[in-house]
């Protein structure tokens, strides 16, 4: 047994309203720069629909994961090293911008500054890759709600798969059907395909958290990786020449705050704990020959954070206390492996991923009040998770490989804390036999209400920090104008965009901001170079094409102006 | 000797005997230095993610070419033909096998680069990410590929041109020795005389060019372990008792280290 540490995700489906705010704030937070344009670490996709990159789920096309070869092995679904050596030139099958989506922008600049004339004045939309006009059509999810999944609902391949096993029922139902959101970030596997493709081993988990990340100085862009993760979320930087992924905010996580999309998710569904797992046993649960066993196999790594045994095991590898007390508060373990309601995204894969949801109730719930029924009442619930069949069976492609046995429990151990704590918050008395139905006592059951409802951010984020005697390592390395060039260079070595050593992060910032405040305008409109958008100065000093030069003559006749010539003295607060 | 009787001329000296050196030094030194500064943008700058129709065919059809031509290169400039003889490989044996793969490969190299710049120039997305550097490594490498295949082409109709093994190659051979053999090289036809000075303009700037990539080929892929764990300190307070296992390497790039001692 060796025991590592783990940091993980739950995320609770059914309180995600898509509102895609995790996804722009991470966007805000890591891919704001040329090169990651089209990539978003975080993304929310609706489903049913073809996701992001669109039908990532198809691994027949896209052959990302793990697969058992004949003797019951392991081995790359893209194939073994020497087959990945011969298609380095041109990676078989890679996504192209077409299958993520061309990025863009508006020529705002134009809509704003147009000269009077008859014609009202547009924004048009500008490619960000070749800076021409564009057409859009398509992002990052454009699936349609309900009323689209008639239209394009048949396109997601996992709706393909329930409708081949369950021939031609679906066909009319669909229509009529279920829609949720889904949130995906990189999973942080413990069986990393991504890594494993990787021919340069620039992609590396890290022993104390088990974050994944890529190695940006020994990343060659052999983009091997981007084919093998099944989730696609290893993205290729075409500008910088390197792979980038979802980092799990490691600089968050280190001094114990949450990620950028848990810590701004509004509908507060995302919990971040730690698991302790058993790393020698990986491989042997990634190879279960039975796909619907993989979730217990997965689970069954998980060690009981309680038990003195594994707290010994854990404590001979090196894991500080703080630590083994955060596994044991940990809300991620609580879900997942005490309560049985978290389940990985397509264990399938095989790579043993560690962001784990809670599948959606709601589209039962819907269906049922649609009807006219009461979809707070035990029996109607419990009845329709068995006979609504496609919702279930979709979430079970996704959640246990198609085993819906699992998923429903996991749906009526929700339906049950659903009834049972109605009956609570209108005063009535409990009614134990519903907690019963589903194996669970009713103090079982309010804990985890508890947790699923009204925890607050410290039970929801249980995120042990990096050590102080580790902290010299975390500081940023080196002055920040102690690099070549100086301040001033940017990301510009001598070969081109992004070469030389990686600029430290505090002068990159800096370097954004001036050159927001004094860039041209993305869309080329050189009409414009030279004048300052309001909306990006920041009120202070007077950049270079704010004012109009005065000439030797506007100073010999005019007074000197009261205003903010001189930068410094106007203030609205100092001159009241 | 065919070349005996070739005077040497300052020239000869200069190109031959002292220019190897500097390229040399370009090379080997630029690489170095690149390698230590550069870590960041050491990448092939893939550009599949724009197009991938052509590059399919383009680039194995390059990659496999350009290999290939270089294991030629290497079998005819180092192995001297007393070795072949003794082999019982007769001179005509060689030149036919040395015509035939050569030809196949160097074609393929052709077509497979041609291809590649045309899909540079008329991809959109891929000319906007074509830098100056670009455009200069692919004139001085489709110039030297043409070379080469010029002098092989007219070395089979015009029998006056000299034999490369006995002027080239113990040229080559002796540039390593440091005797560079000026006269054997002087005695060379024009036409391998520009394509190996070609080639040293292509091997003095390699190293600050996207070329570099060739160095790192990933060949430790075939031996590493899938899984690679790395710990986010190399020191690791506290655990100094747990041997690293392989594949276990404490995370830190050459650079950071670099940092780290000088201050
Ligand atoms: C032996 C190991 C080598 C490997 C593994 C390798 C691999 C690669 C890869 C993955 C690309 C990126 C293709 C793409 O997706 O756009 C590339 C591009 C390129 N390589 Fe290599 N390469 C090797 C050797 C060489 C050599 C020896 C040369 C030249 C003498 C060379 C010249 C080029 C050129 C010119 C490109 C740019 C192609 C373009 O126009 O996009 N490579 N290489
Ligand atoms: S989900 Fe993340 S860790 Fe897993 S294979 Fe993909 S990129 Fe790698
Ligand atoms: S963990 Fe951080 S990097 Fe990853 S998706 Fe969330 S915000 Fe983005």
């Amino acid at each position: 047994m060796r025991i590592m540490a783990q940091t993980a995700m739950v995320m609770a489906l059914d309180k995600c309203i898509g509102c895609h705010t995790c996804s722009v704030t991470c966007k805000q937070a890591w891919t704001n720069r040329a090169g990651t344009e089209y990539v978003w670490f975080n993304n929310v996709e609706t489903r049913p629909g073809q996701g992001y990159p669109r039908r990532y789920e198809d691994q027949e096309k896209w052959r990302g994961g793990w697969e058992l070869n004949r003797r019951g092995n392991l081995r790359l679904k893209s194939g073994g090293r020497l087959a990945k050596m011969f298609g380095i030139f041109a990676s078989p099958v890679q996504p192209e911008l077409k299958d993520y989506y061309e990025p863009w922008t508006y020529d705002y600049e134009n809509l704003i500054n147009a000269p009077a004339g008859d014609d009202f004045p547009v924004a048009r939309p500008k490619s960000l890759i070749t800076g021409k006009d564009t057409r859009i059509s398509w992002s990052a999810n454009w699936d349609d709600n309900l009323g689209g999944t008639a239209g394009s609902g048949h396109l997601d391949p996992i709706v393909e798969k329930v409708r081949r096993e369950s021939e031609d029922k679906v066909r009319f139902e669909f229509e009529q059907t279920f829609m949720f959101y889904l949130p995906r970030i990189c999973e942080h596997c413990l069986n990393p395909s991504c890594m494993a493709s990787c021919p340069s081993g620039a992609i590396y988990k890290r022993a104390e958290d088990g974050i994944v990340l890529v190695d940006q100085d020994r990343c060659r862009g052999w983009r091997q990786c981007v084919t093998g993760c099944p989730y696609k979320k290893i993205y290729y930087n075409h500008k910088s020449g390197k792979a980038e992924k979802c980092t799990f905010c490691y600089p968050r996580v280190e001094v114990g705050i949450p990620t950028v999309c848990a810590e701004t998710c509004v509908g507060r569904l995302r919990y971040i704990g730690i698991f302790l797992y058993d790393a020698d046993r990986v491989t042997e649960a990634a190879s279960v020959p039975d796909e619907q066993d993989l979730y217990e196999a997965q689970l069954d790594l998980m060690m009981d954070p309680h038990d003195p045994a594994v707290i010994e095991a854990a404590r001979a590898e090196g894991i500080p206390e703080d630590w083994l007390d955060a596994a044991r508060r940990s809300p991620v373990y609580k879900l997942a492996k005490e309560m049985r309601v978290a389940l990985p995204l397509h264990p399938e894969y095989r790579t043993m991923p560690m962001v784990w949801y809670v599948p959606p109730l709601s589209p039962v719930v819907d269906l049922l009040k649609d009807q006219g029924h009461d979809g707070e009442d035990a029996e109607n619930l419990f009845g329709a998770i068995e006979s609504l069949r496609i919702p279930v069976e979709y979430l079970a492609e996704l959640f246990t490989a198609g085993d819906t046995r699992l998923v429903t429990d996991v749906l009526r151990r929700l339906a049950a804390m659903r009834s049972y704590m109605r009956d609570i918050t209108l005063g009535r008395e409990a009614d134990e036999s519903i907690a019963r139905a589903v194996g669970m006592t009713g103090a079982q059951v309010q804990e985890m209400y508890r947790l699923m409802a009204i925890a607050k951010y410290g039970e929801r984020y249980v995120i042990p920090s990096a050590h102080v005697e580790d902290a010299h390592n975390l500081e940023e390395l080196g002055c920040s104008l102690d690099v070549d060039g100086g301040p001033g260079m940017g990301q510009m070595g001598g070969f081109g965009e992004a070469s030389g050593r990686p600029v430290p992060v505090a002068q990159e910032t800096f370097m954004a901001l001036q050159a927001r405040q004094t860039a041209d305008d993305p869309t080329g409109n050189t009409q414009l170079a030279g004048r300052v958008n309001l909306l990006n100065w920041d009120g202070h000093g007077t950049p270079e094409g704010l004012f109009p030069h005065r000439t030797a003559e506007d100073v010999g006749q005019v007074e000197e102006p009261p205003g903010p010539a001189d930068g410094t003295t106007t203030r609205s607060g100092e001159t009241a | 000797m065919d070349g005996a009787e070739v005077p040497v001329g300052i020239w000869d000296v200069l190109l031959w005997g002292v220019l190897p050196y500097i390229v040399l030094a370009f090379f080997i030194g630029g690489t170095v230095w690149r390698y230590r500064y550069d870590q960041f943008g050491w990448t092939t700058r893939s550009s599949q993610l724009y197009e991938s129709r052509l590059l399919r065919w383009a680039s194995p059809l390059f990659h496999f070419g350009i290999l290939a031509v270089l294991v030629g290169h290497i079998v005819g400039l180092v192995i001297p033909r007393a070795w072949t003889d003794s082999l019982g490989v007769t001179e005509d044996m060689y030149h036919v096998m040395a015509l035939g793969i050569g030809s196949i490969a160097g074609i393929g190299t052709l077509v497979g680069i041609v291809l590649l710049v045309y899909r540079r120039r008329t991809t959109g997305p891929v000319f906007m990410a074509t830098t100056k550097n670009d455009k200069f490594m692919y004139v001085l490498l489709v110039g030297a590929i043409l070379a080469g295949l010029a002098v092989t082409a007219i070395s089979v109709f015009d029998h006056s041109v000299t034999d490369y093994r006995s002027t080239v190659s113990p040229w080559f051979r002796s540039i390593w020795i440091l005797q560079p053999d000026v006269a054997a090289m002087a005695a060379a036809s024009l036409g391998f005389k520009v394509h190996v000075l070609w080639a040293f303009a292509l091997f003095a700037v390699w190293p600050f060019t996207r070329l570099v990539h060739a160095f790192t080929a990933p060949l430790h892929y075939l031996f590493r372990p899938y899984i690679v764990y790395r710990s986010r300190d190399s020191r690791r307070p506290g655990r100094g008792t747990v041997p690293v296992r392989r594949g276990w390497d404490p995370v830190g790039t050459p650079d950071r280290e670099r940092t780290r001692t000088r201050r």
